[in-house]
């Protein structure tokens, strides 16, 4: 955990001075009088890691719905290659080490938001990769592995592009996401390419028009969209040259929050 | 594991970053605004295009939204440029498997389809086409192609991460969320080709220990592109929070 790229993710101006250093004296982490430095307080451990929490809670409750949001996607992938790299017969010793990894990186993710949002972190969910019977060998069958995994990488690069926007008012969440967002894209391509060397399928790194490639249909609705801030690719000129499904690759859509969690929802364990 | 080809310390994008960072001024002659009569405005509304009226052999990419998008447009200039030369290139088929070729290509197609609805976008506010300067790259040489390849993909990404929070519009925002993740599948892709099924395509030498990709601000960016344009590049007036 990188602490100065956690703090200057805050907006500190939103967060009470005083009841943090009162808290801080009350523990014994600072002591009483003399000059206080909220961002000085901050960079010692101990403090950080007590205040983080209230701190979060001052951003905004968009921000910290959307960081849980991101939260619950990043413990799903993680927990999904996690049991994938468990899982003895199943990834090939020569991919190994791509979904190594990812894994490393979906770790760092999960811990990230987790330290970011501290007290304010919805709790650890439970997880179904066989979505209630939908997928029964995930974990035995490398093909179906390799179908889960693309479909996860490619909803959580559209689920932190559609974020993007309610994110704008943080300055340095928004970048975090974005950070976070591109390395997404990078497992993304990674994968669908991989799947299309292991299944002899025609997968591209990029998606072209709405094509699932036998994955969830959903994880690809409206990706062959080609009007982009108002302006229609199929109306300008000087591309017209260039084929329709390279139009529609081009560019990655967005979903929102509503349909990332349809996606996700047969994943997840509902508690009683 | 296999060990990684690139030293997670050295994060520069060329040799030349360093020496053209020194030489990047931050500070270019703003021409004043002139509109053209009877052309498109774009998307963002009237012409106020510096460089209506070319004054030297200096680009000043203009500010706020505009400036930004100006920005995206000249790397995507410069993509586009590169994909076609090495498309183009005597022996394209013979160097490369036919993924390679499909992949170039591909990119080669996105890169103008990007760089032709930036210009679209930005209407009459769009700097003018950049005069390409890549001397230094053998176009015969796929190790040499393949590199710089990963350079300007991932320039590409860290500058859309970078530039993300000085755009206003939230329109634009989206956009660029849009451009930069195919940016960031092609970087995977073109760093698997190179070093195949190890840790690069998304390797440690661009991504942190956090999980985060690269963001970088205008300044540095412009500054790893300049060697490859031959206009001087001036993005003092972009916005910078």
């Amino acid at each position: 955990m990188n602490l100065n790229q956690l703090i200057n993710m805050l907006d500190l101006s939103k967060v009470d001075h005083d009841e943090i250093k009162s808290i801080g004296e009350r523990r014994g982490f600072m002591k009483k009088a003399g000059q206080f430095s909220l961002k000085a307080a901050l960079a010692t451990l101990p403090i950080a890691l007590t205040m983080m929490p209230r701190i979060a809670k001052a951003q905004g409750s968009t921000t910290i719905d959307v960081l849980n949001f991101a939260l619950l996607l990043e413990y799903l992938e993680r927990d999904f290659y996690k049991m994938g790299l468990d899982s003895s017969a199943l990834i090939p010793s020569g991919d190994r080490q791509v979904f190594e990894t990812i894994y490393q990186h979906e770790v760092a993710h999960v811990e990230f938001l987790r330290a970011a949002l501290g007290s304010a972190q919805d709790e650890v969910p439970e997880f179904d990769f066989t979505a209630g019977g939908m997928f029964p060998n995930g974990f035995t069958d490398y093909p179906t592995f390799l179908t889960l995994s693309q479909a996860f990488e490619d909803t959580g690069v559209r689920a932190y592009k559609g974020q993007a926007g309610n994110l704008q008012p943080a300055d340095e969440v928004l970048t975090a996401a974005l950070q976070i967002h591109s390395v997404e894209a990078r497992h993304a391509s990674m994968v669908r390419r991989l799947r299309g060397q292991r299944a002899n399928l025609e997968i591209k790194g990029w998606i072209t028009n709405a094509e699932s490639n036998n994955a969830p249909q959903a994880v690809y609705e409206g990706e062959d969209a080609t009007t982009h801030a108002g302006a229609d690719l199929n109306s300008i000129v000087s591309i017209t040259d260039i084929s329709a499904a390279a139009r529609t690759e081009a560019f990655d859509e967005p979903l929102t929050k509503e349909q990332v969690v349809e996606i996700v929802n047969p994943f997840i364990v509902k508690r009683a | 594991m296999a060990p990684n080809t690139n030293q997670p310390a050295e994060k520069d994008f060329s040799p030349l970053k360093r020496r053209a960072f020194l030489k990047y001024s931050g500070f270019g002659i703003a021409a004043s605004a002139a509109a053209l009569a009877g052309c498109e405005d774009g998307l963002l509304g009237p012409n106020n295009n510096p460089n209506s009226k070319p004054a030297d052999n200096e680009i000043d990419l203009g500010s706020g939204d505009i400036g930004i998008l100006n920005y995206a447009y000249a790397l995507e200039q410069l993509e586009a440029g590169f994909y076609t030369m090495v498309v183009a290139a005597d022996g394209f088929s013979g160097r490369y498997s036919e993924e390679e070729q499909e992949i170039l290509q591909d990119l080669k197609a996105h890169e103008i389809i990007h760089r032709e609805f930036l210009k679209t976008a930005l209407g009459t506010n769009a700097i003018p086409s950049l005069t390409p300067n890549f001397d230094s790259i053998d176009f015969t040489s796929r190790d040499a192609v393949l590199a710089t390849a990963k350079v300007f993909e991932d320039l590409g990404v860290a500058a859309y991460n970078g530039a993300g929070k000085l755009l206003v519009d939230a329109n634009l925002l989206l956009v660029a969320g849009k451009i930069v993740s195919v940016e960031a599948r092609h970087a995977s892709a073109i760093r698997d080709v190179i070093n195949p099924l190890s840790m690069d395509f998304a390797g440690d030498d661009v991504i942190d220990e956090n999980g985060f990709d690269q963001a970088l601000m205008p300044p540095e960016v412009l500054a790893a592109a300049q060697p490859y344009v031959k206009e001087k590049l001036n993005g003092s007036n972009l916005p910078i929070e």
